[in-house]
């Protein structure tokens, strides 16, 4: 448990100074379940890079979405969202 | 000295502009003044009362002017009824009472049961003739500068330039320096 | 060399904004305040002033505009009163939790209902646990060089607070009087462009006004509680410099005839002006009173009003605001807590007076002096809290 900080250890007024800091905290631990992008059947509309609430969908060099396992979060709204029916949600081995 | 000036007119008449106008020429001769106003209902016609302060030093009071040492009244209409009574309020004795109206000073005086001095002018026949409006306010400074000797005629002039412009300039110093010729003062004993 | 100009007090303040060289304004229009952004747009459009001048649709807007351009990194002002201050209430803290030096005048208006245009206190009391800065001010020239020091307070690092100041609506807002402006070229040399630690820029992208949980907000709170304590020695140290380059210093309060005052009125703007003209009337007849008006009034200087009022034997706290439902006006209640622990203190009394531009004179004042001390004679006081001046009100037999 890392120890909370002292008033006088925050920054000023309410402020963040670190930018991109939501990227420390690793979302990937909560999956049960995992997208996988079927690219057959994508048509890269891009709904689900648009609909991802943690922001774990990438564009691909080929303009394919990709998902970043480091932060996806398993929640499936993707796969939901998916015109083509190109996501499916598998089940995580243990 | 501090000399304390009441203004009474109607919304839209000027008598704010005139408080200011009157502080302004002071405070351009170096000495201390103040002037605002006391609003009712901020509408055309409604009656509208300001305050001239004038002193050589600092003045701390800010409440309202309850004995005036002049009285200016710009609505003759405002000496009727209720209202004359806040018009004529704390008065000094030895004040001085300045009103817009075509009347001698000594028929005035009568309704009124007024003693001491006063002094007349037709401002709104001046207006009308010089300005073209019956905005009275610049032609009753001019009667106020005569009566009172606070200011010079000079700076209200000089102060006349800076807050109008083009021909309203001109018009408006015509009408001080008419009411300050035509202006007449009278002393009623009895 | 400053030049003098006869002016009204919002005026006095659009001048010294318009020399502190601002960035950005945005204001909305509301009596008695209204002039003061009529001028900033004169200015603005004639070119006598270099700033973004945004008309926004309402105060809440105004402030949230203010805010925005603060946090990157403009120099700001605003102005209100009355319900425009009542509208943009919950934006005040925020511009004090974000700790953005902001600038901001109040011509003090009364809160609805009933309709009133006219002076009291209610708006910025009612809005004063917002963690600003708050300054009252009694004369048009206090109140231009009340802005010109707010600036340099403002934006001083060890600072970072939003500043308000205060005068009242009509009679000081509306009153013409005379005013030295000081000379623009000075006045930037006293507030110059200080760099902040935290700005919103896209090359250094940071993240200001965070959301936090029950494990971190109180301590981002005490950290505007810390850096409100600092205030009055910045102030002094502000007062300093700009009694160093224009001459002039106005302390954090006012004291007049103290030393061997008997009852001392304690009175925030205008009405301690008016006072002065009471304390030499009371004088002159031999009655030992004098005055005592706070200039800044939040963060209260705790030490350096006790040590004043502490010297009397009585004090007639003149209040022009209600706390309705409290014990009296929000000055009574200040002062009456300084003293809450120590068994030897003044007898306080409350005068609310002046509610809704009710006049206060010179025989109001002197009537509340002479009311303290048959309090003195007393040894207690019966009515601690009178509504001075409500027709039909009885004042507990003083």
């Amino acid at each position: 448990m890392t120890e909370l900080k002292k008033w006088y250890e925050l920054p000023i007024g309410c402020s963040n100074m670190e930018p991109g800091s939501s990227l420390n905290n690793i979302t990937a631990g909560w999956r049960v379940f995992m997208p996988e992008i079927d690219k057959n059947k994508c048509t890269k509309c891009r709904l689900c890079w648009i609909f991802c609430p943690e922001g774990a969908m990438e564009l691909d060099e080929e303009g394919f979405t990709k998902v970043n396992y480091t932060y996806c979060k398993g929640c499936g709204i993707c796969a939901n969202e998916c015109p083509s029916k190109a996501i499916t949600m598998k089940r995580m081995e243990v | 000295m501090l000399i304390e000036i009441r203004w009474h007119g109607r919304g839209g008449q000027g008598a704010v502009t005139a408080a200011e106008l009157l502080a302004s020429a002071a405070i351009m001769e170096g000495k201390w003044a103040q002037a605002f106003p006391s609003f009712g209902a901020e509408r055309r016609g409604a009656p509208v009362q300001a305050y001239t302060r004038i002193d050589d030093k600092p003045i701390y009071d800010r409440s309202f002017i309850y004995e005036p040492d002049v009285v200016v009244v710009l609505d003759q209409s405002l000496l009727e009824g209720d209202e004359a009574r806040n018009v004529m309020s704390g008065l000094k004795p030895n004040g001085k009472l300045i009103v817009n109206t075509n009347q001698e000073p000594r028929e005035v005086a009568k309704k009124l049961g007024y003693k001491g001095e006063i002094v007349v002018v037709d401002a709104t026949s001046i207006a009308i003739e010089l300005i073209g409006r019956p905005i009275v306010n610049t032609a009753m400074l001019g009667a106020v500068v005569k009566a009172v000797k606070i200011v010079e005629l000079t700076s209200i002039l000089k102060v006349l330039e800076k807050r109008f412009s083009g021909s309203m300039v001109d018009r408006n110093v015509k009408a001080i320096m008419r009411a300050f010729e035509k202006a007449v003062v009278g002393v009623v004993e009895s | 060399m400053a030049h003098r100009l006869a002016l009204s007090t919002n005026y006095a303040v659009a001048y010294a904004v318009k020399n502190c060289d601002v960035d950005v304004i945005a204001a909305y229009p509301i009596t008695p305040q209204t002039s003061v952004v009529e001028k900033l747009s004169e200015f603005v459009a004639d070119g006598e002033l270099d700033a973004e001048f945004v008309p926004v649709e309402s105060e809440h807007s105004a402030l949230s505009a203010v805010v925005g351009a603060s946090a990157a990194g403009a120099r700001v002002f605003t102005a209100t009163a009355s319900q425009g201050l009542a509208l943009m209430h919950e934006i005040l803290f925020i511009a004090s939790g974000m700790r953005l030096p902001i600038v901001m005048s109040i011509a003090n208006r009364t809160l609805s209902m009933p309709l009133n245009i006219h002076n009291d206190h209610q708006d910025m009391m009612s809005s004063r646990d917002c963690g600003w800065v708050q300054m009252y001010v009694s004369s048009a020239q206090e109140a231009h060089d009340t802005i010109i020091q707010s600036y340099r307070l403002a934006e001083r690092t060890d600072i970072l607070l939003p500043v308000c100041v205060c005068y009242d609506g009509y009679v000081l807002s509306h009153t013409y009087e005379p005013v030295d402006v000081r000379e623009k070229s000075e006045v930037l040399e006293y507030v110059p462009r200080v760099d902040r630690p935290h700005v919103l820029d896209p090359d250094k992208p940071i993240t200001i006004g965070v959301m936090a949980l029950p494990n971190y907000t109180y301590e981002f709170k005490y950290q505007l509680v810390d850096a409100l304590t600092k205030v009055p020695k910045a102030l002094e140290e502000v007062d300093k410099e700009f009694d160093k380059r224009f001459g002039v210093s106005y302390g954090l309060y006012e004291e007049y005839m103290t030393e061997d005052a008997e009852v001392l009125l304690v009175a925030l703007g205008a009405v301690a002006s008016t006072a002065k003209v009471a304390i030499n009337r009371l004088r002159e007849k031999g009655v030992k009173a004098g005055l005592f008006r706070p200039r800044l009034y939040r963060p209260i200087p705790v030490d350096l009003w006790k040590r004043i009022l502490e010297k009397a034997k009585a004090l007639a706290i003149v209040d022009r605001a209600i706390a309705f439902g409290g014990v009296g006006g929000p000055l009574f209640t200040d002062i009456a807590t300084i003293f809450a622990n120590d068994r030897e203190k003044p007898l306080m009394m409350n005068f609310i007076a002046g509610i809704g531009g009710r006049d206060v004179t010179v025989n109001n004042l002197i009537d509340m002096v002479n009311i303290a001390f048959k309090a003195l004679e007393k040894g207690r006081v019966e009515k601690p809290c009178i509504y001075y001046g409500v027709r039909g009100v009885d004042y507990g037999g003083y």
